[in-house]
């Protein structure tokens, strides 16, 4: 990588600009105030009150907490299949325009992602409440009679986490779009296969690395969420991550850590999953921009 | 060059067919635009309203509820401790985050994508899971509500971010410039200050202002360990929006939107800047990194 040319003198070591020990500090901080604390709450899950695997067993043996995992997944997955149905036709356009123009629209996208997740929840309050727009709308167009229940709906959990992590789609499908060559869907267009048969044949095998990217990614984002399932979900809508928060409040703390535990290992084994896909620098860069 | 290529190639090869195709992929995409910008920008008459409930559209037009933000001390408190503790997240965070990217970028050693995952796995791991272990860990060393205990937290998270956009920015640099500083004497210490940091410096900048921005904006790991005398701006919302709902909640929702735009067109545009800079200070010839579609910022 780096040229060699210049250093093939022998003289003397040329200093070098940096070394690993800087990365020490920043090492040391984490591992004390990061990595310890999640390593105790994680120990504790197996040895609190004693000894035991019972938290876990609970957990299994629950309906209701069974429930809350099974719930816990489909949001996850139902939301990731939303992002990419709502995403693809984004990134494509996107990606098949100039940059310029593209650079330009593209801040639609990035705008939401930069703005506070409170703040869009909050605004899908009042969307979708009893006097919400979404409401007043349906109502104009005589659609229903009286305003209906949306929020506090599993339906509200999905319009809003979809509204959330939809970015974190179209940004890998962004650009694995982009790397396309033109040239390949013009060749097939003049020999004349249909539009249907481009995308089958070239646009979707060829955006898979981005299409897999963002679907791991939406669906490890979606396991954890809690800000969004706690403020439009209703009753029913508990996902883990509402639930763990709920367990801590009553003082389960044994039991909260071993839901957590299930929790990271869930989210852990599907990023192992992304980074052995893309190499594991740039499963990390497209995770977060 | 290739992408005007390209476009005139396209222009020839216009044909009615695709035109229809690429006029419904348009509307569809349209419809998402509509979906992902609009419910932001509602926020914004509301929070205008004269009415003392979310009603649409408002009844009158007043300034009341920004108002009762600028008049409650309790929301200016949390603002200030918010902004505060977002300052102190930033500094520590790019004082730790910056050094350690270039060590990573610039060294080869056993484990270091281990490292590198550790280092960022913040952002991957689900907040709650660190909010609840860090809770416990403070529960016990009498940090809850302790304010130092949330920069202390929030750093944590926030830097990613900087690693993240420090390594982009040393990403394809010419390190070439550094041998010719210090081969005409310079040392270490003056090559980094004039060679080095005025190249990442776009870099180093756009990275601190995300670590802002993320501690700014965080609420899971506040909810837990700001107690009762830590209240940061997001708990403060987070109680408005569950228990008195009333429009100051938009009017806080209107100043965080305007400012978080500012914010991220000042980031974009020091990220333009970070690759500019790199091209044309790049000798002839010089290694460059892979070239990434602009307006996505991976690193």
């Amino acid at each position: 990588m780096r040229s060699t040319a210049i250093t093939a003198s022998p003289r003397r070591v040329r200093p070098r600009m940096s070394h690993p020990a800087l990365a020490v500090p920043l090492l040391v901080y984490l591992a004390a105030f990061y990595g310890y604390p999640v390593a105790a709450m994680l120990f504790r899950s197996i040895a609190e009150p004693s000894w035991t695997i019972e938290n876990f067993v609970k957990i299994f043996e629950t309906p209701v907490f069974l429930y809350v995992l099974w719930l816990t997944f489909r949001v996850a997955l139902v939301v990731t299949f939303i992002s990419l149905l709502l995403g693809f036709p984004v990134a494509y356009l996107l990606a098949r325009m100039d940059r310029a123009k593209a650079n330009l629209l593209m801040m639609l996208v990035l705008l939401p992602f930069w703005t506070s997740i409170l703040v869009r929840t909050y605004a899908w309050m009042v969307l979708l409440g009893r006097q919400g727009i979404v409401n007043q709308f349906l109502q104009w167009l005589g659609a229903i009679d009286a305003p209906i229940r949306l929020l506090n709906t599993t339906f509200a959990v999905y319009v809003a986490m979809v509204h959330i992590l939809l970015p974190f789609m179209i940004l890998p499908l962004y650009s694995a779009i982009r790397g396309i060559d033109g040239n390949l869907l013009r060749a097939a267009e003049g020999l004349g296969a249909r539009p249907i048969a481009v995308f089958r044949q070239i646009v979707l095998p060829m955006s898979l690395p981005g299409i897999s990217a963002g679907c791991l990614l939406v669906f490890i984002l979606a396991l954890g969420f809690f800000i969004t399932p706690a403020l439009v979900g209703g009753p029913r809508d508990l996902m883990i991550a509402v639930l763990i928060q709920q367990q801590v409040e009553l003082f389960n703390w044994p039991f909260a850590s071993a839901l957590a535990a299930l929790l990271l290992a869930a989210a852990l084994s599907v990023f192992l999953v992304l980074a052995k896909r893309l190499g594991i620098e740039k499963a990390i860069g497209r995770a977060r921009q | 060059m290739r992408d005007s290529e390209e476009s005139a190639v396209r222009m020839r090869a216009k044909r009615p067919r695709r035109g229809r195709t690429s006029r419904g992929l348009a509307a569809v995409a349209g419809l998402v635009f509509l979906y992902l910008v609009f419910p932001i920008l509602i926020v914004i008459p509301l929070s205008f309203s004269s009415g003392t409930y979310l009603s649409f559209p408002p009844p009158g037009f007043s300034l009341h509820w920004y108002q009762n933000f600028f008049g409650r001390s309790d929301w200016l408190d949390a603002a200030y401790l918010s902004i505060w503790i977002g300052g102190a997240v930033m500094c520590l965070a790019t004082v730790l985050g910056a050094p350690a990217a270039i060590a990573l970028v610039r060294s080869r050693f056993p484990g270091k994508n281990l490292l590198v995952g550790f280092i960022i796995s913040p952002l991957i791991a689900p907040v709650i899971v660190l909010a609840i272990g860090i809770y416990f860990f403070y529960a016990r060393l009498g940090l809850v509500g302790n304010p130092f205990g949330l920069v202390i937290a929030h750093t944590c998270l926030a830097v990613p971010f900087v690693v993240i956009n420090v390594s982009a920015a040393l990403q394809g640099f010419d390190e070439r410039l550094e041998h010719a500083a210090m081969n005409l004497g310079a040392t270490p210490w003056r090559t980094f200050w004039q060679v080095t940091f005025p190249i990442i410096r776009p870099g180093v900048f756009a990275g601190a202002l995300f670590a802002f921005i993320s501690s700014f904006d965080e609420l899971v790991v506040a909810l837990f360990v700001s107690g009762s005398t830590a209240v940061t701006l997001p708990r403060k919302m987070w109680e408005s929006i569950r228990f008195e709902i009333d429009p100051t909640i938009a009017a806080v929702s209107t100043i965080l939107v305007v400012l978080t735009g500012l914010m991220f067109l000042s980031a974009e545009l020091l990220r333009r800047r970070s690759e500019r800079l790199r091209s044309s200070l790049a000798l002839p010839d010089a290694p460059r990194g892979e070239a990434l579609p602009e307006g996505t910022p991976v690193i």
